[in-house]
């Protein structure tokens, strides 16, 4: 079972709410993907209104409302959406995004990283959207966050993990759960993450540009459970190094 | 840290098909490392040494790091079975002055050596952090780096000990076997075990560029000793990832107080322990020192090891006299420096004497790492 922050979670498969047809087609898609924690842009909701477009569809109480600071420019921006958005009941939760740039929506490593210290000196969770950079990675955990959620490849690009090498090292580096975020265009993109040994994925335009979401959630679910069980089983051998060799060749110095 | 004993199930429980899987992986999990250790993977020694000659390779090109220890002082107040330092053996003691040490010290920088290794028995009271602050402050200016392996100290005195130009620390853990570290540990502060097993994590986290551990081969089942050292390591290498670390693999030596091994490690087992831990960390420091044989330190190069001891004298003073006993044991390989560094070339490899420098060291405040 994935653990965050002391929190038990049974999905692997985290689900972002933008971009989808309706309300109603985002709800229907994300009971079909069996996700437990979805993603919420504060921008996006008034957390107080329950008649709120979002909200009012999603049921709080079957889902973890991961609130999310897409838009914010730097850390003083993602830093008050936070405060915003817990003084409003949106809770400890958050997913951290500070993205400067508007075209690539590429995550600032130096902002993000100071909003983390802040935010989790002020009690939050934080989940910080990042590239995919082992030694920020190092240094969000020791800031304290919560997980690190590195990107596959940029935001919306359906590219697949592109920076595969990096994600590897950071998973091999983690001692809080990888989330491998943004550029997941297929369920084999979301397998091939979990084959590597990453504890989640969140996914959002894949899913919510699909001709029909709603089976898309479901093979997005089931490609996140063949992976992970995949990973858990072991994945055999890809490289041909270190075959049988010559017998004793070059040991003849052992005694 | 589990309990011994418990370790066994994963090196001991393994299929003989498991080891190719294992040997084909990128990464390692530290069950893969047990399959390592198994007796079925001694069959596949070959194939292990190919391996870890790769990533040594391809993480460390074609060099070896040289280095040499001075040793400060024979007083002890621990009574360790296995060592000649022990409190109880009737050896003759002594303990450096800074000037003696500093005239040891510059014998061995006259011979080539930039890397020092400060060695020294557990006598707080005769040679505390002061004795060796001072002793650093001295030496840093002729030194690339300057590293210990002393008693264990707190947190704040590394930190001291770090400003004061030190740059990394050794502390051998001995063994990972709780009865038989309580069996071979008869007095003396180092029969604490768990402060011993913490002290890494303090070097660390005092800013130390560099930790050593390391298991002394020849006190309990090798197999388990490689396991649970994994285990340290990779519980370091998550926690304090700005520090780098090595692993030493030091075979029991003959010693004053005539200890025998109570089992014996011979020297495929040593090397496929040292190949298991670089299959499992391909970042790892491995250290094979002066107490092996020529031959086998010859054999080894490019195949796992990445730092060599050379020119080692184990008795303090015996740089500048040598010939006088008061050696902690008897070294096995009795070349000079130079031709430790001839038979690294003559193997095509680069002997390295300085990899470091201590302005690096001027830059640092002693930075604080988060555990
Ligand atoms: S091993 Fe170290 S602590 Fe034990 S007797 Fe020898 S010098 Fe002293």
């Amino acid at each position: 079972m994935l653990t965050i922050a002391g929190q038990e979670i049974r999905s692997r498969l985290l689900i972002g709410t933008g971009k989808f047809s309706s309300p109603r087609v985002m709800a229907e898609a994300i009971a079909a993907s069996g996700s437990q924690m979805v993603t919420v842009a504060l921008r996006r909701v008034d957390l107080n209104d329950p008649g709120d477009d979002i909200m009012s569809v999603l049921d709080r109480e079957k889902y973890m409302f991961l609130p999310n600071t897409s838009g914010a420019r730097d850390a003083v921006e993602a830093i008050r959406l936070a405060r915003m958005a817990r003084a409003s009941g949106g809770g400890e939760w958050l997913k951290l995004e500070v993205t400067p740039d508007p075209r690539t929506l590429l995550p600032d490593p130096v902002e993000t990283l100071k909003a983390t210290e802040v935010l989790v000196a002020e009690g939050f969770k934080v989940l910080p959207y990042m590239n995919a950079d082992p030694i920020l990675a190092l240094k969000l955990q020791d800031a304290g966050a919560a997980a690190v959620m590195p990107l596959g490849s940029p935001i919306g690009t359906n590219q697949g993990i592109l920076t595969r090498f990096q994600v590897a090292i950071i998973i091999d580096q983690a001692r809080v759960p990888v989330i491998v975020d943004a550029g997941l265009g297929a369920p084999s993109h979301a397998a091939e993450a979990m084959e590597m040994g990453a504890d989640a994925v969140l996914v959002n335009t894949a899913v919510a540009v699909a001709v029909d979401p709603v089976r898309m959630a479901r093979a997005f679910a089931l490609a996140v459970e063949a992976g992970r069980e995949a990973f858990e089983a072991g994945l055999g051998r890809r490289r041909g190094e270190a075959e049988a060799s010559s017998p004793e060749s070059g040991l003849g110095f052992l005694k | 840290m589990p309990e011994f004993a418990e370790l066994s199930e994963c090196v001991y429980g393994c299929d003989p098909a498991g080891v190719d899987e294992v040997l084909h992986k990128e990464r390692l999990s530290l069950e893969d490392l047990g399959v390592l250790l198994s007796p079925e993977a001694g069959e596949r020694l070959p194939a292990m040494a190919e391996r870890s000659a790769g990533i040594t390779a391809a993480r460390f090109g074609r060099t070896i790091q040289i280095y040499a220890p001075l040793y400060l002082s024979s007083f002890c107040g621990n009574r360790c079975l296995y060592c000649g330092f022990s409190a109880e053996n009737k050896i003759e003691r002594r303990v450096l002055s800074l000037e003696e040490a500093e005239q040891e010290a510059l014998i061995l920088a006259g011979r080539g050596i930039d890397h020092l290794l400060l060695v020294a028995g557990e006598a707080p009271a005769r040679m505390g952090v002061e004795y060796l602050a001072n002793l650093a402050e001295r030496l840093r200016g002729s030194f690339a780096s300057l590293s210990i392996e002393v008693q264990p100290l707190s947190e704040d005195e590394y930190r001291r000990l770090f400003l004061a130009g030190i740059t990394s620390v050794a502390v051998y853990q001995e063994t990972y076997d709780r009865k038989v570290y309580e069996k071979v540990h008869l007095s003396g502060p180092k029969s604490d075990m768990a402060y011993r097993l913490a002290t890494p994590a303090r070097v660390a986290g005092a800013g130390m560029r560099e930790v050593g551990i390391g298991a002394l081969l020849g006190l309990a089942d090798w197999r388990l000793e490689g396991l649970a050292l994994g285990m340290h390591l990779a519980w370091l290498r998550h926690r304090f990832w700005r520090t780098a670390l090595t692993v030493s693999f030091p075979r029991m030596r003959p010693a004053a107080g005539g200890f025998a091994p109570m089992v014996n490690v011979g020297e495929r087992e040593l090397a496929q322990l040292i190949f298991a831990l670089r299959i499992f960390d391909p970042d790892v420091g491995l250290v094979l020192s002066t107490r092996e044989e020529a031959r086998l330190r010859d054999g080894m190069i490019g195949l796992g090891p990445t730092r060599y001891s050379a020119g080692s004298c184990t008795a303090p003073g015996g740089y500048s006299e040598p010939g006088r006993d008061g050696e902690q044991f008897a070294i096995g390989d009795l070349r000079t420096i130079d031709e430790v560094c001839s038979a690294i070339r003559e193997r095509d490899f680069d002997p390295v004497l300085k990899d470091w420098d201590p302005v690096f060291q001027q830059m640092q405040g002693g930075e604080k790492v988060a555990a």
